[in-house]
């Protein structure tokens, strides 16, 4: 038994690292649908949801739930084969994209089965990283396309036209912003991009600041390519009742919108580390400090959750919420009491504290900006955001050529 | 049987199964479809064979962007189940034998050369994608540069050709 654990170490260890990734990136899909509506509501002076478990954090659960139990019919006059494609290409292209992000420098500081452990499923000298995510990302409208086509419906037809015709004039706009990074960093590789923006002054060295038009070209591309607010015009319920997932029901629908917060995350990760330095701390690497941030982040939250807790009627306000509390500052007290711990946990700590900063972002678009018109849409790509990538390639280029790679 | 010759056999067939099926659908989308996984397919074999970049460009450019536009403009004239028209007999006969031809000498070919066949790629014979730009932007830049001038000229004729008459 042993010998065959060894004998096959790496592919065993794969498979655990993909079961807890999907588990962990179908909770934070789970809880930020939750976020969303909270934001949202709040946005517009609402509640949100706050009736199932305290301030609605049990909303996702029920949800789910409801999903999975919804009576789940199929059209008349649907090409079934592609009806049930389209959905499964949808969300199995998006939690692909997830494998290929690097969530840390160095692996754990033990061995496992004598194999070192990185964070994030890909080894880190995967060369073609940012190229593999975008081979996922051009797959990636097939399952928009197809669940509109095979509805069988004008609707949803009209919608997967919208989304193919979107997703193709973005996507050139998405590509070409990248790549003054990758002239600047001058490697595919995600961690070698991201080493590359290492800097005595910390912040200064991220690519943002070379890269500014670039991030802003990125940034749009990126949404327009997931279909959010303001560029949702595949599913513009004002126009095509619900476009391509009209007539889709129960967890197929739900699989539709696991995808959409999936590639949600996956933006947020590459704009973290294509230009806002990824893993590295926004601080100077003087400040030795900066290393204590996570304590005391967490001693205060757990403390707020814990008092919090016990203002609720419910036994899950009034145990569970104090409890997750508790384990909050014991963690922040162990982590004070032995600070060694502090080295392995900065990477993980900046990098997931910007994503959930792009994650916000989206939100706040969402809640603030109307939908484009569709000419409007289509004028942006073509006459504004293809000019200016492929202006941002050049200048790059020059720059690079007159004055030698920026560090 | 090591793992990459299962994963070489595996790919094979899908990219064969594809093409098959790419030919015997009778609907145009599910045509469109078997192709894509076709270039899926291939592009796993690239990766097989060490050529991370090339299999990286053939998803970008086959799998995503042409063939979504094949797909788009399925779905845009909405196109039905195909006609079938009795096969001419010139095309079939001709082609039949062609095709028995094309086979045999591939067939001759793999069976004269000495080299084992090798399904993966060997250590230290990566296709750098450095290696790939230097060789496209410096050794072959005219070919290269005269190949996208081609493209361009087609797609200017393209718009010639769709333009409407000016009244």
């Amino acid at each position: 038994m042993n010998a065959f654990l060894y004998a096959n170490a790496w592919l065993i260890i794969t498979v655990v690292k993909v079961a807890l990734l999907l588990f962990i990136v179908l909770t934070v899909n789970a809880y930020l649908t939750w976020f969303e509506r909270k934001v949202v509501a709040h946005i517009q002076s609402r509640w949100g949801p706050h009736r199932v478990g305290p301030h609605g954090l049990l909303q996702p659960m029920a949800d789910g739930l409801k999903f999975l139990f919804k009576e789940d019919p199929t059209p008349a006059g649907v090409d079934r084969f592609v009806y049930f494609l389209a959905p499964l290409l949808a969300l199995a292209l998006a939690l692909t994209s997830i494998a290929i992000i690097p969530f840390g420098p160095d692996p754990l500081p033990w061995k496992i089965l004598g194999q070192t452990i990185y964070l994030g499923i890909l080894p880190p000298n995967v060369n073609i990283g940012i190229l593999a995510l975008f081979a996922i990302t051009a797959l990636g409208v097939y399952g928009v396309a197809l669940a509109g086509w095979s509805s069988n419906s004008k609707y949803p037809l009209l919608g997967g036209l919208r989304s193919s015709a979107q997703m193709i004039s973005y996507e050139l706009a998405l590509t070409l912003s990248v790549v003054g990074v990758l002239l600047i960093a001058g490697s595919f590789n995600l961690t070698e991009i991201i080493n590359d923006q290492t800097s005595k002054y910390g912040i200064l060295g991220w690519n943002i600041f070379p890269q500014f038009l670039g991030f802003i070209c990125f940034f749009i591309a990126a949404v327009a390519e997931t279909n959010r607010v303001p560029f949702d015009l595949p599913e513009a319920e004002s126009e095509l009742v619900a476009g391509f997932h009209t007539e889709y029901a129960s967890f197929k629908f739900a699989m539709f919108f696991i995808a959409e917060y999936t590639s949600m995350i996956t933006v947020s990760c590459l704009c973290a580390i294509l230009f806002f330095g990824g893993w590295l701390s926004p601080f100077p690497a003087a400040w030795t400090w900066t290393y204590y941030l996570p304590t005391v982040l967490l001693l205060p939250a757990g403390l707020w959750v814990f008092w919090d807790g016990l203002h609720y009627e419910t036994i899950f306000g009034k145990v569970i919420l104090p409890g997750i509390g508790a384990v909050m500052c014991i963690l922040a007290i162990a982590l004070a009491l032995f600070p060694g711990v502090n080295n392995y946990i900065q990477a993980p700590f900046w990098l997931l504290s910007k994503i959930f900063v792009f994650l916000f972002v989206y939100v706040w678009m969402r809640g603030t900006l109307p939908r484009l018109r569709y000419d409007q849409l289509m004028a942006f790509g073509w006459k504004m955001l293809l000019p200016v990538s492929i202006a941002n390639v050049v200048i790059t280029s020059f720059a690079i050529l007159r004055w030698g790679a920026i560090k | 049987m090591t793992a990459p010759l299962i994963i070489f056999f595996v790919l094979a067939a899908l990219a064969v199964g594809g093409a098959l099926s790419l030919i015997f659908q009778k609907h145009p989308i599910h045509s469109a479809l078997s192709l894509i996984v076709v270039m899926v397919a291939l592009a796993g074999l690239y990766l097989l064979l060490g050529a991370e970049f090339v299999a990286a460009v053939q998803i970008i450019v086959y799998g995503g962007a042409i063939m979504v536009l094949f797909v788009f403009v399925i779905m845009l004239l909405n196109a039905g189940i195909e006609e079938h028209t009795n096969f001419s007999k010139l095309a079939g006969f001709p082609g039949l034998l062609l095709a028995f031809a094309l086979t045999g000498f591939i067939a001759a070919t793999i069976a004269r050369s000495t080299d084992t066949v090798q399904a993966a790629a060997q250590p230290g014979n990566m296709a750098s994608t450095k290696d790939l730009s230097t060789m496209i932007f410096k050794d072959f830049v005219y070919p290269f540069e005269l190949t996208s001038f081609l493209i361009l000229v087609a797609v200017l004729g393209a718009i010639v050709l769709a333009q409407r008459e000016k009244a």
